[in-house]
C-alpha cells in the first residue's frame, strides 16, 4: 500500500474532509453575512447623506434663490469626496454641477426616492460610474440632481469577494496540512503498534506497546493491549512452568517406579515378591495420577476465566461443611479443632474449588502439625481454628494452627508449584496444595495470605463478596 | 450381587478388553463396541443393565450417543468415562443424560462399584421408604434408625451416610462415591476423611453387637451387609 493510499484510508483524512467542509461553509456564510450587512449600512448612509443634501440645498434656495443654490453647488462640487450635483433648466440643459454627462436622460420624477444612474464625471472619461441619486424640481422648472458615487461599494464588494476566495484557499491548505500532520502522526503510531504486534506474534512475548503518556485514545488502547499481553505472558509462563514441572517432578517418581519393577524382575521369582512390587507400583502410579490431576487442575484454575462455572455460593455454608468434614479427623488425631463461622457470605464462585482450597489448608495444618508433634514429644497439643469473618465487602476465611509454621522468608516461595520445605519432605505430599489454594483465590479475584501465628501458621483466604 | 449385562463403548481396545475380562471375573456379562455408531446400535437392539460410555469416541461422540439414546426413551443407566475430568466436563456429561461420571485413569474396583450401584437403579430402591439390613432398620421419612429395636442417634450427615450405604446394601461403595453422594463434593481429599466418618458411624451401629454389619473392603471401600443371611 502506498503512503498516500494509507493516508487516504485514515480516520484523520475522513475527519479532515468533514472539518474542511464545515469550516468552508462557515467561512463563506460569515463573509457573505458581513458583506451583505456592510452593503446595507453603506447604502443607508448614502441615502441619509443625499437626504441631508436635499434638505440643505432646499434651504439655500429658500434663502438666496437659484443664484445662491448654484454657488453652493459649484463650491461643494469642487471639494474632495464631494457628493454629485447636477442642476439643469426645465429643458434638461446643463447649468451647474460636477457631473459632465449622464448616461441616458436626466431622471425627472421626483417621486422616486433613490435611483441608480450611470454618469461621467469628466466628458473625457471612458468608463461611466455608478451613482445613487435623487432628483427634485424647483418651482421655476429647474431640476436638481443630488447623488453619491457608488464605486466605493463596488470596490468593497470586490474586497469581500477576494477575502472569500482567500479564506477558502487558506482553510483548504490548513485542512490538508493538518490532515497530513495528524494522519502521519497517527499512522506512525499505529504502524508502531502493528510492528510490535508482529514481533510479539513472532514469539517475543516480553515486548510491550509504547505508551507516550499523553493519555490519548491510542495510549489508552496501548495500555489495555499491554495489560492483555501481560496476562497472556503470565499464562504462557504458567504453561511453561507446568511443562517444566512435569519434566522435573514427574520424571523422578516415574524413574522410581521403573526401578522398582526392574528390581522385582531381577530378584528371585516369587509370588510374594511380585505381588508386593505390583502393589507398590499401583500405589506409586496412583500418586503420580494425583500429582498430574492436581497440576492440571491448577493450570485450569489459573487459566480459567472467572465466569466459567461460577455461581452464587455461600462461603460460610462451604466452610461449615468443611469443618464438619474435618472435625472428626482432627479429633481422632488428638487435635483440637474449632470453627467460628459467620452466618452467611455470598460469593460469586465455585463451591467445589472453595471447598477444596479450605480442605487443602486444613489438611496442611493437620499433616505438618502432626508430623512436628511426632518428632517432638514436648510440643504443645495441636490446635487448628477455621474461622470465617464476613464483615466488610470481603469474606476472610482463616485457617490458623500452632504447628511448626513456615519461616517468613519462605511465605512467597511455598505458594509456587512443587516447592516443599526441607523439614517437611518426610510428610506425604506433592507441594501443590498451596499453589491450588492461591490459584483458587486468584480465580475468585481474591488472594491468599500467609502470616506467622507465633507459633504456627495463619493462612488467610480473602474472597470478595458478591454484590 | 446378581448378574448384569453391561455394554462398554470404548475405542481403546486394550482398555476395553481388560474391562470385559475383569467384569466377567466379577460375575457379569460384558459386550464391547469400538465406536459411537456401533455402540448406539448395540445399545438400542439389546437390553443392557448398564452402559459404560467413553466421552470421546470415533464416528460418533460419546455425549451424542447418550443424548440420542435418552431421546429414544432408553432408560438404561449410563456411566461416562472421561479423560477430561474437570468439574464442568462432569456437569456436561450428566446434563447430556449420563447417570454417573468417572474420570480416567480409574481403578477397576471404583468402576465396578459404580457400575453395580447404577445397576441397582433399575430396581425401585429410590422409592423405598425403609431400608433393612439384618436387624438394622432405617426409616427415611422419620429420619430415624434402629438396631435390634434400639434407637441409634445419628447426626444429619451420619444419617445420609447410612442411608446411602443401606440403599446400596450388599454392594461395595468407594470413598469417592461417598464423598460425591453424601457430601456432594468431587475433589480428592488427601487425608482419609471418609474413613473417620465411617468409623464414627460404625461405632454407633455396630458397637456392642456381636455381628458387625458395616465392613471395610480392602483396596475398594465399604459395604453394609448381614453376613448371616
Amino acid at each position: 500500500m502506498t503512503t498516500l493510499g494509507k493516508l487516504v484510508r485514515t480516520t484523520a483524512f475522513k475527519l479532515s474532509v468533514v472539518y474542511l467542509a464545515a469550516f468552508a461553509i462557515f467561512s463563506v456564510l460569515l463573509v457573505v453575512y458581513i458583506g451583505h450587512t456592510t452593503q446595507r449600512m453603506m447604502s443607508e448612509q448614502i441615502n441619509e447623506t443625499i437626504e441631508a443634501e436635499v434638505k440643505g440645498l432646499g434651504e439655500q434656495y429658500a434663502q438666496g434663490g437659484i443664484r445662491r443654490l448654484i454657488d453652493v453647488v459649484e463650491r461643494r462640487g469642487r471639494q474632495p469626496g464631494a457628493s454629485l450635483y447636477l442642476v439643469t433648466d426645465y429643458s434638461g440643459d446643463f447649468i451647474a454641477g460636477n457631473i459632465a454627462k449622464l448616461e441616458g436622460s436626466m431622471p425627472r420624477d421626483p417621486e422616486v426616492p433613490i435611483q441608480i444612474v450611470h454618469y461621467l464625471r469628466n466628458a473625457t472619461d471612458a468608463q461611466p460610474q455608478e451613482a445613487a441619486v435623487r432628483v427634485f424640481v424647483l418651482p421655476n422648472g429647474f431640476h436638481i440632481l443630488i447623488g453619491r458615487d457608488m464605486s466605493e461599494g463596488k470596490r468593497f464588494r470586490e474586497v469581500i469577494g477576494s477575502a472569500l476566495r482567500i479564506t477558502i484557499a487558506v482553510v483548504g491548505v490548513l485542512a490538508v496540512l493538518s490532515w497530513l500532520f495528524v494522519g502521519r502522526r497517527v499512522l506512525r503510531r499505529i504502524d508502531a503498534v502493528s510492528d510490535t504486534g508482529r514481533r510479539i506474534m513472532e514469539g517475543d512475548l516480553s515486548r510491550r506497546l509504547h505508551v507516550t503518556g499523553s493519555g490519548d485514545e491510542i495510549d489508552r488502547l496501548a495500555e489495555n493491549v499491554n495489560a492483555m499481553l501481560e496476562r497472556i505472558e503470565l499464562l504462557m509462563q504458567g504453561l511453561k512452568d507446568v511443562s517444566d514441572n512435569i519434566a522435573h517432578d514427574l520424571k523422578t517418581p516415574l524413574t522410581r517406579l521403573r526401578n522398582r519393577v526392574e528390581a522385582a524382575l531381577r530378584e528371585e521369582p516369587s509370588v510374594e515378591g511380585y505381588r508386593d512390587a505390583l502393589e507398590a507400583t499401583i500405589e506409586e502410579s496412583d500418586q503420580l495420577i494425583r500429582i498430574f490431576n492436581a497440576l492440571l487442575k491448577i493450570a485450569r484454575v489459573e487459566a480459567g476465566s472467572p465466569d466459567e462455572g461460577m455461581e452464587r455460593v455461600d462461603a460460610c455454608e462451604i466452610a461449615r461443611e468443611m469443618a464438619e468434614l474435618y472435625e472428626p479427623v482432627a479429633e481422632d488425631d488428638g487435635v483440637t479443632f474449632t470453627a467460628d463461622i459467620c452466618d452467611h457470605a455470598p460469593v460469586e464462585g465455585s463451591r467445589e474449588l472453595i471447598a477444596q482450597a479450605l480442605a487443602n489448608l486444613v489438611d496442611n495444618a493437620l499433616k505438618y502439625g502432626l508430623l512436628a508433634m511426632r518428632e517432638d514429644d514436648g510440643r504443645e497439643k495441636l490446635h487448628i481454628a477455621l474461622n470465617v469473618a464476613c464483615g466488610g465487602d470481603e469474606v476472610v476465611m482463616t485457617v490458623a494452627d500452632n504447628g511448626p509454621g513456615i519461616p517468613e522468608k519462605d511465605h512467597e516461595r511455598v505458594l509456587r508449584r512443587f516447592v516443599r520445605l526441607e523439614e517437611s519432605r518426610t510428610a506425604p505430599g506433592s507441594g501443590l496444595g498451596l499453589s491450588l489454594v492461591q490459584a483458587v483465590a486468584h480465580l475468585h479475584r481474591g488472594k491468599l495470605e500467609l502470616a506467622d501465628n507465633a507459633p504456627g501458621l495463619i493462612a488467610r483466604l480473602r474472597l470478595p463478596k458478591a454484590g | 450381587m446378581s448378574l448384569m449385562r453391561i455394554l462398554i463403548i470404548e475405542d481403546d481396545q486394550e482398555a476395553a478388553a481388560y474391562l470385559v475380562k475383569a467384569l466377567k471375573e466379577a460375575g457379569h456379562v460384558a459386550d464391547h463396541a469400538g465406536d459411537g455408531e456401533t455402540g448406539h446400535a448395540m445399545a438400542s437392539s439389546a437390553d443392557y443393565d448398564v452402559l459404560v460410555v467413553d466421552r470421546m469416541l470415533p464416528r460418533r461422540d460419546g455425549l451424542a450417543v447418550i443424548e440420542a439414546l435418552k431421546q429414544e426413551g432408553d432408560q438404561t443407566p449410563i456411566l461416562i468415562l472421561s479423560a477430561l475430568g474437570q468439574v464442568d466436563d462432569r456437569v456436561k456429561g450428566l446434563r447430556a443424560g449420563g447417570d454417573d461420571y468417572l474420570p480416567k485413569p480409574y481403578s477397576f474396583s471404583e468402576l465396578l462399584a459404580r457400575v453395580e450401584a447404577l445397576g441397582r437403579r433399575n430396581r425401585p430402591a429410590d422409592a423405598e421408604t425403609t431400608f433393612k439390613v439384618g436387624d438394622l432398620e432405617l426409616d427415611r421419612l422419620a429420619h430415624s434408625a434402629t438396631r435390634a429395636g434400639q434407637p441409634v442417634v445419628l447426626q444429619p450427615r451420619e444419617f445420609r451416610l447410612l442411608e446411602y450405604l443401606m440403599k446400596h446394601a450388599g454392594q461395595v461403595v468407594t470413598r469417592t462415591m461417598l464423598l460425591e453422594n453424601v457430601w456432594d463434593y468431587h475433589f480428592d481429599p488427601q487425608t482419609n476423611v471418609i474413613d473417620v466418618h465411617i468409623s464414627r458411624l460404625r461405632a454407633k451401629i455396630d458397637k456392642g453387637f456381636e455381628r458387625p454389619l458395616l465392613h471395610t473392603i480392602r483396596g475398594a471401600g465399604y459395604t453394609i451387609r448381614d453376613d448371616a443371611r
